[in-house]
């Protein structure tokens, strides 16, 4: 059990670090840099060269990546010279942002898709199951991007809902602008919860243990959220690592579309502007929360299926 | 539901082929005076009551710089049939050219266009899925067959990837690069990147295919014989993969459709004037735009047809279409006699 969860910490550490840096480099090879895209293509080259050694561009990768390093370890991660100001400063809100998106999308989609899924799972026929799965499947064919240009439309079509412009924080505020983005990226997710649990359900229903519980007289309602409902949770919760990376995607082309202030944009920016430091810390960013969710999920995943922590 | 998916899929890819003859005009020919124009509706009946075959009028603007248009219903154009080598379209295109979907803010007709994106869209989707097939087979094949040290680390690598936000893969490779570059190279650049992003499912799955096949009778049967390893995996190990293949690649497509359009949608895509259905959304990307002008979404609707499609195609087969984690095969557990319902 320990040598288990050494071994996913560890993976998450590499995550962070390997992501970083594949980040740092991939901009660094890119062609173009931040003293010549700045400049525009008409500087002159003596300014450029200027510069690129003003902000410390004109080293080697391997000199820049030692001191990005060793800056890091200790929570400095560089200067944006996008913005004239430190990474550290910059990511957090923006951080915090994507998070509240992503995590209050999860929890809608957990709390709103697993029990449909247990309803349509065990109940074949019917008008309200054959609807709701309808439903998931015409919401399933529509990922975040166009969830998000549908939402949209309509707030801004029937004035309910502000759209984009998110820049106080105040709660009632937040919340109001909250409502499309976050719907935008929980629908696809509520229909996939929904039919992967209604198929795990559907067959585990059928199982002798199921059979043998509801003939010794449990009643079935019982049978189906206690018994059977356990037995049925490992799909879903052995996916969760995935949609942490789905959601992550999910909300670039949602944050892209409602202009929510998040990781994503910055990120977007960052990589035009070839603003290195703050690429890397974006990505870094993103990277420390796909390991928190990978852990998250594989803690979930132990305690629905103990099995899962062997090997 | 099955014909209704079938039907879809039939529908968009037979106007991507025959975009030339299903489009009124090419993709980037400009209508001056009808910017933002809103879709031609074809009559049937004209104002005194008569009938006749199918006609159009012309938009006259009531609003030059709101771009509100208005039919002058005095005069009367008609639609032309099977001529130049087109389907439909108008009779007089100095009059009011014939526009389905409307006119986007070069004055465009929008449904020439998404036919035309059709074509750039579905090809991208193909290639990509051919290339993740290609190198998900490969790293899949190598890795179930040879097991051991070299299997670890490319299941280690596949896991690796598999995990990171795909799309964010994708923004960085492309952002590695120049950020406008000519219509091939941007082709042949989302091709190779969405490759790399789609084959780590494939090699998964294909890989433990392979290992379980490799132990069966037939598979020592043939290495009695003296088939080679390479004979071996590709004409007996691989094609067991098939189902598992054919299934996942339909849920790669989608997904990479999705991808082209938020590229181009964020303007790392094509450049314009070519048309895809991400750089038509492009097109709308102020929310102003878009909701003033909702035919500008029409590229959106397409998308959403065409994975609907996909999908009923797929949910026909008895297969959830989501990305399965850690069950290899969506199959597996019907075909356990435990789990059959009687």
């Amino acid at each position: 059990m320990i040598g288990y969860i050494i071994r996913r910490v560890l993976f998450a550490i590499v995550l962070v670090v390997a992501v970083s840096s594949v980040s740092l480099l991939l901009v660094r090879v890119a062609p173009g840099d931040f003293a010549s895209e700045s400049l525009g293509p008409g500087a002159r080259s003596e300014q450029i060269q200027q510069a690129r050694e003003r902000y410390g561009l004109n080293r080697s990768f391997a000199a820049q990546y030692r001191d990005w390093i060793a800056g890091a370890v200790r929570f400095d991660f560089g200067r944006s010279m996008q913005y004239d100001r430190p990474v550290a400063d910059l990511i957090p809100e923006r951080a915090i942002n994507t998070g509240i998106l992503a995590l209050t999308a999860l929890v809608i989609a957990t709390l709103v898709g697993l029990p449909l899924g247990v309803f349509t799972g065990t109940r074949p026929h019917g008008i309200v199951p054959s609807a709701v799965r309808g439903i998931s499947l015409v919401l399933l064919s529509m990922p975040p991007l166009l969830t998000s240009l549908f939402l949209v439309f309509v707030a801004a079509r029937s004035g309910w809902l502000p759209v984009g412009g998110m820049t106080s924080s105040s709660g009632e505020d937040l919340l109001r602008h909250m409502i499309v983005p976050v719907g935008a990226l929980a629908l696809p997710l509520i229909a996939m919860f929904e039919r992967l649990q209604s198929q795990a359900m559907s067959e585990t229903i059928g199982q002798p243990f199921v059979i043998a519980t509801f003939g010794r007289g449990v009643p079935l309602s019982r049978v189906i959220w206690r018994d059977a409902l356990k037995n049925a949770l490992r799909p879903v919760a052995s996916i969760y690592g995935l949609v942490v990376g789905t959601l992550l995607s999910g909300s670039f082309a949602v944050e892209t579309v409602t202009a929510w202030p998040g990781l994503g944009q910055l990120m977007l920016n960052a990589l035009r502007a070839r603003d290195v430091y703050l690429v890397a810390g974006c990505a870094a960013a993103g990277a420390a929360f796909l390991a928190i969710g990978t852990l998250m999920s594989d803690a979930a995943l132990a305690i629905v299926d103990p099995r899962s922590t062997a090997g | 539901m099955k014909y209704l998916g079938l039907t879809l899929l039939a529908v968009i890819v037979a106007a991507a082929v025959a975009a030339p003859v299903v489009a009124p005009y090419p993709m980037d020919q400009t209508f001056r005076g009808l910017l933002n124009a809103p879709p031609t509706r074809p009559h049937l009946v004209d104002d005194a009551g008569g009938w006749h075959a199918p006609f159009i009028h012309p938009w006259t603007v009531t609003n030059q710089l709101e771009q509100k248009y208005e039919e002058n219903r005095a005069a009367v154009v008609p639609m032309r049939w099977f001529s130049h080598g087109r389907i439909v379209a108008s009779a007089d295109d100095a009059k009011m050219p014939l526009m389905l979907l409307g006119a986007d803010s070069f004055g465009r007709d929008v449904f020439s266009r998404l036919v035309y994106g059709a074509r750039l869209s579905l090809a991208v989707a193909a290639a990509s899925a051919a290339g993740a097939l290609l190198l998900g087979a490969l790293i899949g094949g190598i890795a179930g067959y040879t097991g051991g040290l070299l299997d670890d680390l490319l299941m280690r690598g596949t896991d690796f990837v598999i995990v990171l936000p795909a799309m964010y893969i994708a923004l960085a490779l492309r952002s590695a690069m120049k950020l406008v570059l000519p219509p091939f190279q941007v082709f042949a650049l989302l091709t190779g990147i969405f490759a790399i992003v789609g084959a780590p499912f494939l090699a998964r799955g294909v890989r433990a295919i392979v290992r379980s096949e490799k132990q069966l009778d037939y598979a020592a049967a043939a290495m009695s014989l003296g088939a080679s390893h390479a004979r071996l995996l590709l004409r007996h190990l691989l094609p067991a993969a098939r189902g598992f293949i054919g299934v996942e690649l339909t849920m790669l497509v989608p997904a990479f459709i999705v991808a082209e359009a938020t590229l181009s949608y964020v303007g790392l895509g094509f450049p314009d004037p070519v048309a895809s259905w991400g750089t038509m959304l492009q097109d709308a990307r102020s929310i102003r735009t878009f909701t003033d002008f909702p035919w500008l979404l029409s590229p959106a609707a397409a998308m959403f047809l065409l994975v609907l499609g996909l999908n009923l195609v797929v949910q026909h087969a008895g297969v959830v279409p989501v990305y399965n984690g850690t069950d290899v095969s969506p199959r597996r557990s019907r075909t356990n006699p435990d789990t059959v319902r009687s």
